[in-house]
């Protein structure tokens, strides 16, 4: 499989924290890639840089390259709307805007100039439906998003996303406030997703990353501890550490 | 007792003493009890007003013009003043706070000049408003040679209610949560247009009632007009010229009840204050229907 994404020697700093020490890796397309290890080790930190999403946070320092398609996205002519626009990210709460369920999808279609009541139509269609959420909210389009559960808050929020024709979709914890069935539902989603879509998880929940990544890298202290193949890094893992992990003796 | 002892004996759940559980009765009937005393108060003060001056009200008596010496005058250009000024003011007002209050809660870095500059306008919104006024006089009358206008009371009203809009604002978008901020950074919104399409849209209800507020204050205000506007109207109906003298209706109140010499002076001080009261609480209420159809469309 290709790499879509390469991250080559990064560090990053919050104010004088390390917070990411050295990390090389290749991230390959239209596969899930699932970042675990325990809390403050770094995962959701890298997965921000993907998007610069940590650029919001003062005090950030970035030495090393990222670079997606071959594209170094620190680099000075990066368009940061862009960016984002290609690399779409699902948060850990459900966080729709305060509008309809249809304005929540057509919100980054129109920021991105798209005016054209059909286009957007279609474009609030195919989005919902990608996020499996169509059956449920085609009668009523026109209902705050608040009307929605939690399970389908979340699902609006994959379709916001993918309204915007991302690559990658960056999933950050999307599943842990959420009940059992609707977890259920999102893994289901990612499966059908990563046809199209390249996508990395961070999840606290290794069951999870076991039961949907194909990849698996485990962080900690900063640093990239293993990354193998799913299957092989919790069958058979190299780094005492790893095994320690997802056996449950710390984290 | 006794019985009632032996019970609570017996009971597993019963309560060890008595005290907290009294305690707790005293405090919620005291909290109930001012709070009935307050809306009681409240709703003495509407009545005696209303029940004094609407019941005598006339459209005669808002249209008319006014008069210096004979009873039954009016107060049209007064009343008209009001609004007049009051819409100009917000138009002054609303874009340099709005502005203001988004610079300090979305740009402004954190260190201690805006600390500072924070510490000012909060002060600021505390300042008496006759000070307003003082510096509308220096500004408007003094400096610019204007005399007492309309659109220097106008403006020195702006300046009035620019530190509360200020702080409204700033503090109904920092009370968005980040997580729409960054679900619209997310998919690729620059700062402008998460400002304008996430973040205004979820504070407008804050906002709206500031708005409200600062509006309200305009209408019924009186140091800061009296001191930049005067006493005076231009005399006719509909005058929009920015240059007349600008007595506005709760100037009139007051000038009437203190200098004036007509005979009704008492009864026209308590129609004006009725009707005074009654736009007030009508603006309020205005400023509020939209959000209450945007609430229950979001519910």
């Amino acid at each position: 499989m290709q790499a879509l994404i390469e991250i080559d020697r990064l560090n990053l700093f919050y104010g004088t924290f390390h917070a990411l020490k050295n990390i090389s890796m290749k991230i390959p397309e239209k596969a899930i890639t699932a970042f675990i290890g325990p809390s403050g080790c770094g995962k959701s930190t890298l997965l921000r840089t993907l998007n610069r999403m940590n650029d919001m946070i003062p005090g950030t320092q970035i030495d090393g390259t990222v670079s997606i398609a071959g594209a170094d996205i620190y680099g000075k002519d990066i368009d940061v709307e862009t960016l984002r626009k290609k690399v779409g990210m699902v948060f850990q709460q459900p966080n729709p805007f305060p509008k309809s369920i249809y304005d929540n999808v057509a919100y980054g279609p129109r920021l991105h100039g798209i005016t054209s009541r059909q286009k957007l139509d279609e474009i609030v269609e195919n989005s919902l439906r990608g996020a499996a959420l169509w059956n449920e909210v085609k009668d009523h389009l026109k209902r705050s998003a608040f009307s929605l559960s939690g399970g389908q808050q979340q699902r609006l929020c994959i379709a916001r996303a993918l309204a915007v024709e991302p690559d990658i979709l960056l999933m950050d914890e999307a599943t842990s406030a959420l009940d059992p069935i609707s977890t259920l539902k999102i893994e289901e989603l990612a499966q059908e997703l990563k046809e199209r879509y390249t996508i990395v998880m961070v999840t606290h929940n290794m069951h999870q990353a076991a039961r949907v990544s194909n990849q698996t890298v485990f962080f900690l202290n900063g640093e990239v501890v293993e990354y193998s193949e799913t299957e092989k890094l919790f069958s058979n893992p190299e780094d005492q550490r790893t095994e320690d992990y997802i056996s449950g003796r710390f984290g | 007792m006794k019985t009632a002892a032996k019970a609570a004996a017996t009971n597993a759940f019963s309560a060890r003493s008595g005290s907290n559980r009294l305690k707790d009765k005293i405090f919620s009937l005291v909290v109930w009890g001012v709070s009935l005393v307050i809306v009681a108060i409240i709703l003495g003060l509407l009545a005696l007003i209303l029940e004094r001056g609407a019941t005598h009200l006339s459209w005669d008596f808002i249209t008319g013009l006014p008069s210096e010496i004979e009873e039954g005058g009016g107060i049209g250009p007064s009343l008209f003043n009001s609004f007049y000024m009051m819409i100009l003011s917000l138009i002054v007002s609303i874009p340099f706070g709005m502005a203001a209050g988004i610079y300090l809660a979305e740009f402004a870095p954190d260190n201690k000049f805006i600390a500072f500059v924070r510490i000012c306008v909060e002060g600021l919104a505390s300042v008496p408003s006759l000070i307003f006024g003082l510096f509308g006089i220096a500004l408007f009358v003094e400096m610019m040679g204007l005399g007492l206008t309309i659109i220097g009371g106008a403006v020195s009203l702006a300046f009035l209610n620019l530190p509360v809009l200020t702080r409204v604002t700033e503090e109904a978008i920092r009370a968005v949560s980040q997580e729409i901020k960054q679900a619209s950074f997310s998919l690729g919104a620059t700062h402008l247009q998460t400002i304008r399409k996430a973040l205004i849209p979820s504070a407008i209800s804050g906002i709206v009632t500031g708005i409200s507020l600062v509006a309200g204050r305009a209408f019924g205000e009186s140091a800061v007009i009296i001191l930049t506007a005067g006493v005076t109207t231009s005399g006719v109906m509909w005058d929009f010229n920015l240059l007349s003298p600008g007595e506005t209706l709760a100037v009139h109140l007051w000038y009437v009840q203190s200098e004036a010499i007509v005979p009704d002076a008492q009864l026209i001080s308590q129609k004006a204050a009725a009707v005074l009261l009654i736009v007030v609480l009508a603006i309020n209420f205005l400023f509020r229907i939209p959000l209450w159809v945007r609430e229950r469309k979001l519910r």
